[in-house]
């Protein structure tokens, strides 16, 4: 049988939103592949450039459907670099909460999609079963299930409502339960094992070499996690410790998420014990930033995000640029590929969790 | 106890034909008429089509069934509901059905068009014409030839055919693919499941199925020296109806809708419709190889034997339907490395051990 070009997208199951990938095949094996993106390129970077500081908050967090909270927190952090504010004790504990709290939403969602991408349906509606909990935990802090506009310059919008350390606490020993659940269906299933080990083996000088970040990165062995590494709120007081795999592969990207999850209910916990009762959680900004620069970087559920803003003196960003994890973690995508089954795509691309919204920004 | 369907409709023709319409034909004037609609040939005919009719109707009406079924269950098995429409999700097929009706009938400008129309005439033609072989009890079926385990298993291989020139003739990059893999997955299970097959026959000494339920019913299912049998031909039956673990046809993650793509409206219903006839007839081929037929125990004679051999069906169908909640979808290499290192062996032995039973006389 002769080469063939397949698109892969932009309308296709696989895809997980709006791209494309083209593959060569050669019977059934890729010999080569080239993502295409830029379909749903909306010219964020560039709109927020016409957007007061507050104004940008609510927008960034629509970079992601899956986590908000985690973008608006890292835009947050950028300007409060840049402006110099510093953060009131109690918001810092609240934002590294609900940074792990959107970390197991996310970690859901995308076990929720990975399901289908193999072939089964069953671990879908089990994790978006579960993920509509911690949807309704986000509800009753800031009144929205998915873009939560609840990171402010500064602070956070509001304290957490009453009952909120019971109604977390309840959710985590069910959730805990559940996690169980998915490992008797996933990891002592010998099929869903075959198509996930040995799979897109990425060594962790190639991932590194590459830019990878995140889970991706930690499944190559590679001991590298923003939290640990870079400790930025309040992590560096939390009772934790980063997973790793040295596999490589497919399944050890999936073990990394699914201990994840596991650290993320601990750390949750960590957090509501030493969580001071009260105080402030907002401090008053400033309306004009200085002229000058600011970073914010946090490991964001898929990898490193990274955001840098140029201020000009005015309320509005000169510049604003965004590092999404999966841009870079896609680029990759061709090298994982390689020497692959078409029947793999999906099982590849789909453990590296896609969010187009971050990529195509 | 059973109904006799030959008897019955056989009685009822000539009562028509003999008693009704004859005389009325001859007080008319009609003679010859009269007592060519008397002679044996029509007679035999004419029940021939009623039963082959009702025989259709029976295995539809439980295809149907088998869709509602499966909803139901993979719903439960997903902790959701599956479907609500009309009373416990009933309507469902029907509002479907007309979905599908009602939908315009394209044909892709780059298809060849004859081979494009005939792969789905073939599928359903093929999966339909199993329903023939099936009997439902001793005097419930619509033939009943000397070698019907063979010729099922045989009718049952030509639907990767019509599947491959399906996908052939659909000219789409993944319908090729996915009628390719149909040709591939074939050589995987093929050869398991006919000698997984073979154990049974060589126990009962017979091709047929009647004889194969009359084996078991002086003796003991074959489940139960054939365990190993009944291992290999349930997972290589679920290959050879395309069901989860082993759809790689029509993989959706990755072929969209595999060798389906390209059908729309009423074929891509009728051949929806046609695989779970195939399910049926692929349990019917469990139950009566396997689970004793519409054997049953003594003391519940009174519930008739095509009942109990349909809810044999049905148990073994809900197998498969469990079987897809948990399983997720296996890889053309690996459905090869399955059925040659993994089933074939097995189906080996299975037949070793029914020639060690049979010689010396276990069961």
């Amino acid at each position: 049988m002769t080469e063939m070009w397949i698109n892969m997208g932009p309308q296709h199951p696989m895809t997980h939103g709006l791209w494309n990938l083209r593959i060569k095949v050669d019977g059934e094996t890729i010999t080569d592949s080239e993502p295409v993106i830029g379909y749903l390129h909306r010219g964020w970077e560039k709109e927020v450039e016409n957007r007061t500081y507050p104004q940008i908050i609510p927008m960034s967090d629509r970079l992601c459907y899956g986590s908000s909270f985690t973008w608006s927190h890292v835009y947050c952090m950028a300007v409060e670099d840049l402006m110099g504010l510093e953060v009131p004790e109690k918001a810092k504990w609240i934002r590294a909460m609900s940074d792990e709290l959107q970390r197991i939403g996310n970690h859901l969602m995308w076990l929720a999609a990975i399901g289908p991408d193999l072939g089964n349906l069953t671990i879908f509606l089990y994790a978006i079963r579960e993920r509509e909990m911690f949807l309704d935990l986000f509800q009753a802090l800031c009144g929205a299930r998915m873009t939560y506009n609840y990171c402010r310059i500064g602070g956070v919008r509001n304290d957490a409502p009453p009952n909120w350390e019971r109604d977390v606490l309840r959710t985590l020993d069910y959730f805990e339960k559940r996690i169980n659940e998915y490992e008797d269906l996933v990891d002592r299933n010998a099929v869903f094992r075959m198509r996930m080990e040995g799979l897109a083996y990425l060594s962790g000088k190639d991932a590194v070499n590459l830019g990878v970040t995140g889970p991706s990165l930690r499944g190559s062995g590679v001991k590298f996690d923003v939290r640990e590494n870079d400790p930025y709120e309040v992590y560096d007081e939390i009772d934790w410790h980063m997973c790793t795999r040295d596999e490589g592969d497919v399944y050890a990207r999936y073990r990394v998420r699914i201990d994840e999850m596991r650290m993320s209910v601990q750390i949750v916990r960590d957090i509501l014990k030493k969580m001071p009762k009260s105080g402030p959680i907002r401090v008053k900004t400033p309306r004009n930033a200085p002229v000058g620069t600011g970073i914010g970087r946090m490991e964001d559920p898929r990898g490193e995000s990274f955001m840098y803003v140029i201020g000009d003196g005015s309320d509005k960003p000169y510049r604003l640029k965004v590092r999404s994890p999966f841009f870079v973690t896609l680029s990759a995508a061709p090298h994982m590929l390689k020497g692959y089954k078409v029947a793999d795509v999906p099982s590849i691309m789909g453990m590296l969790d896609v969010c187009m919204g971050e990529t195509d920004r | 106890m059973y109904i006799d369907i030959w008897q019955f409709l056989g009685g009822l023709v000539h009562w028509l034909l003999v008693d009704i319409i004859g005389p009325i034909l001859g007080w008319i004037g009609f003679h010859g008429l009269e007592s060519w609609l008397g002679s044996p040939g029509v007679l035999n005919f004419v029940t021939i089509l009623l039963v082959a009719l009702i025989v259709f109707t029976v295995g539809m009406l439980v295809a149907i069934t088998h869709i509602w079924q499966e909803r139901k269950t993979l719903g439960r098995l997903m902790d959701r509901r599956g479907t609500q429409v009309g009373p416990i999700g009933l309507f469902q097929n029907f509002a479907d059905g007309l979905k599908v009706l009602v939908k315009e009938a394209i044909i892709p400008d780059a298809a060849d068009p004859l081979v494009y129309n005939a792969a789905p005439v073939i599928i359903i033609g093929v999966s339909l014409f199993m329903f023939v072989t099936i009997p439902y009890s001793q005097g419930f079926y619509v033939a009943n030839p000397q070698m019907s385990v063979l010729l099922t298993l045989a009718i049952f291989s030509l639907v990767p055919f019509g599947v491959l020139i399906g996908g052939w003739a659909s000219n789409n990059k993944y319908t090729l693919i996915g009628g390719l893999r149909a040709a591939a997955q074939i050589i995987a299970y093929e050869i398991p499941l006919l000698l997984s097959v073979i154990g049974v026959i060589i126990l009962a000494g017979s091709l047929n199925f009647m004889d194969i339920v009359a084996y078991q019913q002086s003796h003991v299912w074959m489940v139960v020296p054939m365990i190993l049998g009944f291992v290999v031909f349930i997972i290589s039956m679920n290959a050879e109806l395309e069901r989860v673990p082993f759809d790689l046809p029509e993989a959706e993650a990755e072929l969209v809708e595999g060798w389906m793509t390209e059908f729309g409206g009423m074929k891509f219903g009728l051949i929806m419709m046609s695989e779970y006839a195939r399910g049926f007839v692929g349990a019917s081929i469990a139950t009566l190889l396997f689970l004793g037929g519409w054997d049953m125990p003594s003391f519940l004679q009174f519930i008739p034997d095509e009942l109990w051999f349909l809810a044999k069906v049905f148990a073994v169908f809900g197998l498969f339907i469990w079987i897809r909640g948990a399983m997720p979808r296996v890889r053309t290499d690996q459905i090869l490395a399955i059925g040659w290192k993994r089933l074939l062996p097995l189906a080996a032995i299975n037949i070793f051990i029914a020639i060690i039973f049979k010689t010396l006389g276990w069961f």
